[in-house]
């Protein structure tokens, strides 16, 4: 019979845990949520000798068991938590070579809960290069532990880990010091009071600011009163357990480790000297910026419109293939069109995600957050919120998914909340063609206005973007005093399996969880579309036919005005009609209304939608640009897509939340429908607001 | 004086942290009383400031180093 036991992988960020992680588990990993939180949750299952089985779970990286954060949080709920699922047979401390003092305090303050514990020590592939010796038995006896000597990147020491974990049994659950010296007589009244309770336990309790699950609340509760010391009392006695900690270690480490800093060589300083420069910093990091831009939004454009039309071409197949009827065109025009509305989106996320992983890996973004914290700060964001703002100007769904890494939970926040803001690749076919009905050809200092328009239009997306994130810094307020204290981690060669694997999962993350909500709405979006009440729709066919009798249509004319007048007497266009009284202050027709309602679903859906109301029938750009050139202003006469009425049809878009995907993918980071309600009604109401003042200004 | 006004290059012992203004976290990074500190970097208008506290490197504001004491170390 197989025996599975639960294994916790535990260690500070940038120790390789997550390539341990992957070295064990391989593919046979799942990443989820912690319930009720948007904390990754990466669980694994790894095969060991003699038929056991281990249930390995990833914690989230931390320094120590004294929580600054949510994923800290979930670490040390999860390990204080013993009639918990998830409650560790086994811990596996994960520690880095050339860190090893500092990797060490979280490790004693592991074993202090009494769970056997591990130590893996990583990268020793770096040891002779930076001239450290171990004597791995003294620190296990030392340690109380079994010692893990690996080398992920270069593959070792793996086989002997799993050794180890198979050997659960005989490991050590005793702490390797004793905490409770630093102030003996508290710590014996606490022992008396609790007697059935682990000491360090009831100690972290008593220090946490951090609000506790609802495991056994009934300890905490009575440790409540307990709170002989105040608050600056407790921080002073931390500083004590953390010199007390430090002073063990240090002991442990003067016998256990050699460091022979004459064969010691550091990559480090000259890279740094050049990429966290005044100067060079900034440009190297302009141009990695470019690179990346470059590839989401020209790079992925080819697989994009591969999958485009491939898509097409199977809607259009099983059109042709399957009999006429409901059903056929709702997989063909509903459930196969909206698929392949969210596989559209995968090239671009692979892509931001290669890089984003690449860059993490190698270390280089903990210079980014260094040399951007100043000027981000000011706006509420972190230094990590340039990366997700700076891409979505391609698309705002892989942007907001790329929040992830925002340690402080109101930088994230904010950051999801005003990306969309910027002018992301949906919004550029609609720009394109408003810019070149209204705005005339003239050049002025050798820049046409045309090109000119356009980039103002990419400036106000930023500006708003970071104008809105500094108004929701000043309303949020300092609730959480937010420390900056970021690690510079050494820099490392990216592996190549951890970064395929972070491309997969978020790729994944986003099919299933986001996905679904897409499909769902480009569904509804379709029925609205494609189905009418009354006669108007109904009778479509018989009433055009009727009406151009006279006019000697050829079959595809005919059929354009067809579908012309199906969607004007669609559910979708009775809402366009419906909507006009609003919209005619903004100097829109009902027409406009129409693709602004079905543009729900994404913003460039926009051009198409008015090219079947004026049954154009070809996607032709000049061909629609024509057509709305001649279209006139029911009410007041003269073109309907004048400067005014552009112009202001420019802004909303600029400002308006017209995109259901960034409204899904918001709800699945945010793990609320909350804030994408917001972001919709006061974004769409913003840009509401400015069109109707543009259009009343200039008409 | 305090770890705000070192200087890039130059060493030296933290003598006394307030713990009261400082996040455990830091603590627990190595930045404790007796432990070295060395400027490695500044960023722009010297904020944030990129540290080695006892062989770890890390980077903190400059809000957060005026309250870490320390004595520069002649060599």
């Amino acid at each position: 019979m197989s025996k599975q036991i639960n294994v916790a992988l535990i260690g500070n960020p940038n120790t390789g845990k997550t390539s341990v992680f992957n070295a064990l588990t391989g593919l046979n990993q799942k990443v989820g949520n912690y319930p009720g939180i948007t904390v990754e949750k990466k669980e694994g299952i790894c095969k060991l000798p003699r038929g056991v089985k281990a249930h390995i779970i990833d914690l989230p990286g931390t320094y120590s068991l004294n929580a600054s954060s949510l994923d800290e949080n979930v670490v040390i709920e999860l390990l204080l938590n013993k009639n918990g699922k998830d409650y560790p047979d086994l811990a596996v401390v994960v520690s880095d070579v050339e860190n090893l003092k500092r990797n060490l305090l979280l490790f004693t303050q592991i074993k202090d809960l009494e769970i056997p514990t591990i130590l893996v020590i990583n990268m020793s592939d770096r040891m002779a290069y930076k001239g450290i010796t171990l004597d791995i038995a003294y620190l296990e006896k030392e340690l109380k532990t079994k010692i893990a000597l690996i080398s992920t990147r270069k593959n070792k020491g793996i086989s002997e880990l799993k050794e180890l974990l198979t050997h659960y049994k005989e490991i050590s659950a005793e702490p390797c010091l004793n905490a409770s010296e630093i102030d003996t007589s508290y710590f014996n009244n606490l022992r008396k009071a609790f007697p059935n309770q682990l000491l360090y336990k009831l100690w972290l309790v008593i220090t946490q600011d951090v609000n506790f699950g609802k495991t056994d609340r009934k300890t905490y509760d009575a440790v409540e009163d307990f709170k002989t010391k105040s608050k600056a009392d407790l921080k002073r006695l931390q500083q004590k357990e953390t010199i007390k900690r430090y002073q063990f270690i240090n002991e442990t480490l003067k016998k256990g480790q050699t460091i022979d800093l004459k064969s010691a060589k550091d990559l480090r300083i000259k890279l740094d000297r050049i990429l966290t420069h005044k100067v060079w910093g900034y440009l190297i990091f302009a141009v990695i910026l470019l690179t990346i831009f470059q590839a989401i939004y020209d790079w992925s454009s080819v697989p994009m419109d591969f999958i485009d039309s491939s898509f097409a071409a199977l809607s259009e197949w099983v059109k042709v293939t399957l009999p006429e009827g409901a059903f056929t065109n709702l997989l063909a025009e509903g459930i196969i069109s909206g698929l392949g509305g969210i596989v559209i989106f995968i090239p671009q996320i692979a892509f931001l995600f290669l890089f984003i992983s690449i860059l993490e890996e190698s270390g280089y973004m903990s210079r980014v957050v260094f040399l951007m914290d100043r000027i981000m700060r000011r706006f509420g964001l972190s230094g990590k919120s340039v990366v997700p703002l700076i891409s979505g100007t391609a698309c705002a769904i892989p942007a907001i998914m790329a929040t992830r890494n925002i340690e402080s939970w109101k930088e994230r926040l904010i950051t999801i909340l005003v990306t969309p803001f910027t002018t992301c690749s949906a919004r550029l076919p609609v720009y394109l063609i408003i810019i070149a009905l209204v705005i005339p050809e003239g050049r002025v200092l050798g820049l046409s206005y045309q090109a000119l328009t356009l980039m103002l239009l990419y400036l106000i997306g930023f500006g708003a973007a970071v104008g809105s994130a500094w108004i929701l810094h000043k309303i949020m307020g300092q609730k959480s005093k937010s420390f900056f204290v970021v690690e510079m981690p050494n820099y490392k060669l990216p592996l190549l399996k951890n970064v395929a694997l972070t491309v997969l999962e978020k790729t994944k993350a986003f099919v299933f969880g986001a996905g679904k909500i897409i499909l769902a709405i480009s569904i509804v979006l379709w029925f609205l579309a494609s189905y009418g009440p009354g006669d108007n729709f109904n009778n479509a066919e018989n009433i055009v036919t009727e009406k151009y009798a006279s006019q000697n249509l050829s079959e595809d004319e005919l059929n354009q005005k067809i579908e012309s007048q199906k969607l004007e007497h669609s559910y979708i266009g009775i809402a366009g009609h419906a909507i006009e009284p609003a919209i005619r202050p903004l100097g829109y027709d009902w027409k406009i209304g129409i693709a602004i309602v079905s543009s729900f679903a994404a913003r460039e859906v926009f051009v198409g939608t008015l090219a079947t109301i004026y049954s154009v029938g070809s996607d032709e750009e000049e061909t629609i640009k024509n057509r709305m050139a001649g279209e006139v202003n029911p009410i007041l006469g003269g073109p309907l897509f004048n400067f005014a009425s552009g112009i202001s049809l420019l802004l909303f878009y600029a400002f308006a939340m017209q995109c259901m995907s960034t409204l899904a993918i918001v709800k699945k980071e945010t793990n609320s429908w909350k804030w994408p309600l917001y972001q919709l009604v006061i974004m769409s109401g913003f840009a509401y607001l400015v069109a109707l003042v543009a259009y009343q200004v200039l008409i | 004086m305090t770890l705000a006004e070192l200087k890039r290059g130059q060493q030296a012992i933290i003598t006394d942290v307030s713990s009261i203004h400082i996040p455990l976290k830091l603590l627990e990074m190595g930045c404790l009383p007796g432990n070295s500190v060395e400027l490695v970097q500044v960023a722009p208008f010297a904020d944030p400031m990129y540290l080695n506290i006892n062989g770890s490197h890390l980077a903190i504001r400059k809000e957060t180093a005026i309250h870490i004491i320390i004595e520069t170390v002649h060599e």
